[in-house]
């Protein structure tokens, strides 16, 4: 009995290691920038640095967009998926999963060949076109988080049913999807929106080839030219991450709590 | 002019007809159930109604107007579902008015319907809780609330008990045939279970594979089942194989003995074989009245129900089940018992058709 227990245990310790030992070391170092004693000097410099504060909102604006964007694109493909083409799940899940397996590179390269200056839209030729862009981009890279956050989200309500109900009392399209899916399924986009908000805050391919001052290409020059900023700013954007991650057990127990699914 | 009239429906899925050339014209304020085994096209035959598909042909019309092609959310029917379909995400009150509020009807309107409503299923307290904080029961009486806080032309309701304990069913389904009296609203109520169809409806639609067997009553549907398939649906039946020996004057023979009152023999040969059917309560361990048929054969079986006993008494190839009222002076036959069946003449019905074997 003690003995089955202790394998699992020594595999998740060792694992904990492997994750914290290096989280420590780089949260260790970032406090040495005073001589002699710790301190929050580098994070009190990168606060107070006005490019960190430009690029975070920068970044953060940009994730919000992009929230906006991907569920209004993906909850109303995965109700209408859900409800109407069951067969056709495997095949959007299929194309959901595709930005996992195409680097972001081969997808900045393929719209900068799309929509460069000299081409038919050539959307990089202007900042909020290629914003516009860079937002596109960043709704694809989060697809497949943000489709099967809300699929699971629609799969655990019966989707069929609520829909026939609210249609026999009258409702349409828009009042079905706007205050009867969308607000059951509020958790999952939640969590997809969490998602996505940590990807776009973190992320550097897409911004820095489309030249957008992103909090990624900022993290990448800090990184290049400081010494204890970088690791300052590598556990900042770990706690955001983190407190994303938070926030979506957050949301998903309080739903758990004030509403178990329906039988 | 029927109020609901239902023309020559059709409905297949690719080469699978589900929906068989049904015909039914439905008055104002009928409850009319479709009754019928699994999978027979009751619901789809409902669905239909409420707009949920698109009938392969025929037509339906509500109130003198056509509305084969209108959309669900332009019929005003209203529907009860299985799964209740109660919106998580609303109180109850925000359910039951929802219809309304999407019709944009004013709060004040709605506060007062939503009221009314909660109190016609006496539930006036719940308006504020959620759908999970009820009981399976109080949730599809919140679904019935709110299906007809927009007063529908015509209330659906698609097996809205099976998901309920049996003792909830039984007081539910007479809470439901009592609102749709107190406000004189049609009614079609699917259902599988027939003691259900025959306690609260108006009229029965006996459904198979896709075609509607029989239309009636319940108490034409029960003495006067028109199909073999309707006679063995409804209630217990003694399905009997008798000999005919003389057509003209419905005589026959079981197991060699000899009974009359097989009446629509239409022309069968002497020789021939013919199912008769019997209801249990029809037969009886009594000594036979005059005129009554009587059968020898030995009890094979007793089963104690409660208020009633059932008897199986076999005759030899056939064998009938009988009801008897308990009576606790009497104890009941012992199995091996040689004992006399009787009943009336006009307890023997002839299934349609020659039995093949
Ligand atoms: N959308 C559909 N596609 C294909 N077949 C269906 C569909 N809906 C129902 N059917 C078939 O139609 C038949 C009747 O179904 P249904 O009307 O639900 O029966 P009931 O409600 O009497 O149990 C069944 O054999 C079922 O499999
Ligand atoms: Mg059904």
């Amino acid at each position: 009995m003690k003995r089955a227990v202790i394998g699992p245990w020594i595999a998740l310790i060792l694992g904990a290691l492997y994750f914290i030992v290096p989280l420590i070391a780089t949260f260790e170092f970032s406090l040495r920038m005073r001589r002699g004693e710790y301190s929050f000097d580098a994070y009190r410099v990168v606060f107070a640095d006005a490019r960190f504060q430009a690029t975070f909102g920068y970044s953060s604006l940009l994730a919000l967009a992009t929230i906006v964007v991907g569920v209004l694109l993906v909850v109303p493909t995965a109700y209408w998926v859900n409800l109407r083409l069951p067969k056709l799940r495997p095949v959007i899940e299929f194309i959901t999963l595709l930005p996992l397996v195409i680097p972001a590179i081969v997808l900045v390269f393929g719209y900068l060949r799309l929509y460069n200056s000299s081409s038919w839209l050539p959307m990089t030729s202007h900042e909020r076109a290629t914003d516009l862009l860079l937002t596109f981009g960043y709704v694809t890279l989060a697809l497949p988080y943000m489709y099967r956050a809300v699929d699971n989200g629609l799969r655990a309500i019966d989707v069929r049913t609520l829909t026939e109900a609210a249609q026999s009392l009258g409702a349409g399209w828009a009042t079905i999807l706007f205050r009867v899916i969308l607000p059951n399924v509020r958790v999952a986009v939640l969590s997809g929106a969490f998602l996505t908000f940590a990807i776009v805050i973190g992320e550097f391919t897409l911004a820095a080839l489309l030249d957008r001052p992103a909090f990624g290409p900022y993290l990448q020059l800090i990184g290049a030219n400081r010494a204890y900023e970088p690791s300052a700013l590598a556990i900042i954007a770990f706690a955001v991450t983190w407190a994303c991650m938070g926030l979506i057990n957050l949301v998903g127990r309080g739903a758990r709590n004030a509403a178990p699914a329906a039988p | 002019m029927a109020f609901l009239e239902i023309d020559h429906l059709r409905k297949s899925f690719g080469q699978l007809t589900v929906v068989e050339d049904f015909n039914l014209a439905i008055e104002r304020g009928e409850f009319v159930s479709f009754l019928g085994p699994s999978g027979c096209g009751k619901t789809t035959t409902l669905r239909m109604v409420a707009g949920f598909e698109t009938p392969s042909s025929g037509a339906i019309r509500i109130d003198s107007k056509d509305v084969t092609a209108a959309k669900p959310n332009q019929r005003n029917v209203g529907m009860v579902f299985q799964s209740y379909a109660l919106f998580p995400n609303m109180t109850i009150a925000e359910n039951v008015g929802f219809g309304l509020k999407v019709a944009g009807r004013a709060a004040g309107e709605i506060m007062s319907r939503v009221e009314e409503m909660l109190a016609l299923i006496k539930l006036p307290q719940v308006g504020g809780r959620y759908p999970y904080q009820l009981s399976g029961g109080q949730q599809q009486r919140v679904a019935l609330a709110r299906a007809l806080a927009i007063k529908p032309k015509v209330l659906l309701l698609d097996e809205p008990l099976s998901a309920l304990d049996a003792k909830i069913r039984v007081s539910l389904r007479q809470e439901i045939r009592q609102i749709q009296r107190e406000l004189g609203i049609t009614a079609i109520y699917v259902t599988h279970d027939q003691e259900e169809a025959l306690s609260i409806s108006d009229r029965i639609v006996v459904m198979s594979q896709g075609r509607m067997e029989q239309v009636g009553t319940p108490f034409e549907i029960y003495n006067n089942p028109r199909t073999r398939f309707v006679a063995s649906f409804v209630g217990t039946l003694n399905v009997l194989k008798g000999q005919v020996v003389d057509a003209a004057s419905g005589k026959v023979t079981v197991d060699g003995q000899p009974i009359s009152g097989a009446t629509h023999l239409d022309g069968a040969k002497p020789g021939e074989i013919r199912s008769l059917a019997l209801r249990p309560e029809a037969a009886s361990l009594t000594d036979p009245t005059t005129g009554a048929n009587s059968l020898q054969g030995t009890v094979e079986e007793v089963s104690f129900l409660g208020s009633v006993v059932r008897i199986r008494v076999r005759f030899g190839e056939n064998a009938i089940s009988l009801d008897t009222f308990n009576k606790p002076s009497v104890a009941p036959p012992a199995r091996g018992t040689k004992v006399t069946v009787s009943f009336a003449r006009d307890a023997l019905l002839v299934l349609d058709g020659a039995e093949a074997a």
